[in-house]
């Protein structure tokens, strides 16, 4: 039986949320192939392929990839180690979830392996067919794929999470000798938050151009603290510094689809929308009637966020007291 | 120092798709650069020039594969300060990503560069792999989603502020090396070459081409080549057989005040 690769990105020890969604889109490419799905897991030593393993996915192995220089992610060392493990596995597909890491190893790894990548894989279509959106969401493609293996990425924002099943059993796989080719990665700066990750939260406040400084994004945090919500930005925002890069909405930033996205101050540029167009319901508040944003918003409100935001977390706060 | 600088032209983003017998038709497009390209373009300029000293610390090389007779954008880089072009002749859209990074990987050979700045991503295809299949294939580092760059020149190397999912990692590597930008390196101070003062603000975003620049672009050299010269073969092994427009929203409603809004987030949308 043939088998398809799909790599477990882990957080703290555990499977990360994004690759959970990122499993289901992998298991389906491997139905239609008539194939096995196997996680594999990379590290320095393999306690998060067990880990993984112990919650099993639905997969029918975890394979543990393990070298020293899998301990710190480099982009390098983890796509010379994807390419050794899909020859080594004969693996007829390799895919990922479109994180960072993966966009930035997983193509590395394809050119090794001279195989074709499909980015952002939204449905599988069929056997060798994946859909995906291209030119910011103004279109859907379908792309046919003959060769084997090939690579995809995932659009987490598309799949449901997998669940655990019954624990899957675990094997080494040699991972042949990973080289970071002088690359050091000195430090990650985090943008430490106590609000859920932009990806995984129901409810996202976004804030554009039109709050004017950092400073007013206090208003936004205070409804989203209310509502449990992630805080979002449009790149006009986040070019100003008004907040962190990372809370980037958009085609070149994260692509989030909440049950509620609350667009306050963001014209809608087609960038912008690229990556909330998805979200259930998309409520805008924006002072310009003409405002772009509002031929995708299912409630708009043509109004100043200063005339409207505070009321707006009052009756939110009234019903979260009457709830309590 | 040699920076290589890859452009792509792609259908302008602010027109509207074209969509004929289910597949995407770039026919009659207006062909422009893909803007993450200009943002390297101007990156590689930063690097290569010394503001306030005449010394230039690299020479540009911009390299694009289109039909040899469009390639506007190749005359727009080199009118930004390009030093000289290399143009493929093939029309880009029959390729696969694989074959326009073998492209790169010959034309960075002929050239004995040391440097490969591209965007991160085309913002029609948004395939996001070339700079990095690049890399691989020279077995180079990399530094992807770059937001600024620093170049040690004694040590021949480079600090990168790479945008990650979770922050801003740093990242560096040795010379030769292969970089792939982001938005935020257009910004005043993403890019240092320790030449240029520290505290020197650039205007934001990638230069325009001053007049002198558009005639002096004229008169720098383009060398045509094939990718048969290259040594390359033309692949595609990963077509597009189908496009369609994606699903419209329904139609949303327009509220005349918050109360109204919270209203009707909670018993018709039923989200609160
Ligand atoms: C290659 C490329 C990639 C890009 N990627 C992204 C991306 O990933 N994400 C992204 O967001 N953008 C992206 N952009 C940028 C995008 O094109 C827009 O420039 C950007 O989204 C605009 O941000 P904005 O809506 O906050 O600002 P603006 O367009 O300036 O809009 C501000 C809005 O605020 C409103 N406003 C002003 N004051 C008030 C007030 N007091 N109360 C209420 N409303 C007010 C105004 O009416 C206006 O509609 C990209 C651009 C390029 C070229």
């Amino acid at each position: 039986m043939s088998t398809v690769l799909f790599i477990v990105e882990t957080h703290q020890g555990k499977a990360a949320t994004a690759s959970l969604h990122g499993i289901t889109c992998a298991a389906r490419v491997a139905a239609a192939h008539g194939a096995e799905l196997a996680l594999l897991v990379l590290g320095a030593d393999d306690t998060a392929a067990r880990q993984v393993a112990a919650e099993g996915y639905g997969a029918a192995k975890v394979l543990a990839g393990v070298h020293e220089a899998l301990g710190t992610f480099t982009a390098e060392a983890y796509g010379d180690a994807i390419a050794e493990v899909a020859r080594a596995t004969g693996a007829i597909a390799v895919g990922a979830t479109a994180t960072s890491s993966s966009r930035d190893a997983l193509p590395r790894a394809a050119a090794m392996l001279r195989a074709p990548l499909v980015s952002e894989v939204v449905a599988v279509q069929d056997a060798g067919l994946l859909r995906r959106p291209v030119a910011a969401g103004r279109a859907l493609v379908d792309t046919k794929i003959e060769a084997a293996p090939y690579l995809f990425t995932v659009r987490a924002s598309e799949f449901p999470a997998a669940e655990a099943s019954a624990a899957a059993p675990v094997e080494t796989v040699a991972v042949g000798d990973p080289d970071p080719r002088g690359a050091q990665v000195l430090g990650i700066e985090r943008t430490e938050s106590a609000r859920p990750p932009l990806t995984e939260a129901k409810v996202i406040v976004s804030g554009g151009r039109g709050m004017g400084s950092g400073e007013n994004f206090k208003h936004l945090e205070a409804l989203a603290d209310l509502l449990g919500a992630a805080v979002g930005a449009s790149r006009a925002a986040t070019d100003a510094g008004m907040v962190p890069a990372d809370l980037q909405v958009g085609q070149t930033g994260k692509v989030v689809a909440p049950d509620l996205y609350i667009a306050v101050g963001i014209s809608g540029a087609i960038q912008h929308l690229a990556g909330m167009k998805g979200s259930k319901v998309i409520v805008a508040i924006n002072k310009d009637p003409e405002a772009p944003i509002f031929q995708v918003a299912d409630y708009g409100l043509v109004a100043k966020w200063e005339d409207t935001l505070p009321r707006l977390t009052e009756l939110v706060r009234a019903r979260r007291t009457a709830e309590a | 120092m040699k920076i290589l600088v890859t452009v792509k032209r792609i259908p302008d983003p602010d027109e509207p798709l074209k969509f004929s017998g289910g597949v995407l038709d770039t026919s009659a497009v207006k062909w422009v650069p893909n803007t993450f390209d200009e943002y390297a373009m101007e990156t590689a300029l930063r690097l290569a020039e010394h503001v306030g000293g005449s010394q230039r610390l690299a020479e540009v090389i911009v390299m694009s594969i289109c039909p040899a007779g469009q390639r506007q954008h190749v005359t727009q880089f080199l009118a930004m300060g390009g030093d000289r072009a290399v143009v493929v002749d093939h029309d880009d859209r029959a390729l696969d990503a694989q074959t326009v990074a073998e492209a790169i990987a010959a034309v960075w050979k002929r050239e004995s560069c040391d440097l490969l700045i591209a965007g991160k991503l085309a913002q029609d295809m948004e395939g996001n792999e070339v700079a990095q299949r690049a890399a691989a294939l020279l077995g180079l580092p990399q530094a992807t989603f770059a937001a600024t760059v620093a170049w040690d020149r004694e040590a021949g190397s480079l600090t990168v502020g790479r945008e990650v999912d979770d922050g801003v990692e740093s990242k560096k590597i040795p010379l030769p090396a292969v970089v792939s930008v982001d938005l935020r390196v257009v910004l005043p101070h993403s890019v240092k070459n320790g030449a240029t003062p520290d505290d020197h603000a650039y205007q934001e975003g990638p230069r325009l081409a001053s007049l002198r620049g558009i005639t002096m672009a004229k008169r720098k050299k383009v060398d045509v080549v094939s990718l048969a010269d290259l040594g390359v073969e033309a692949k595609n092994t990963s077509p597009i057989v189908h496009a369609e427009p994606p699903p419209p929203r329904p139609p949303g409603q327009i509220v005349e005040s918050v109360d109204e809004l919270v209203e009707k987030l909670a018993t018709e949308a039923k989200v609160l």
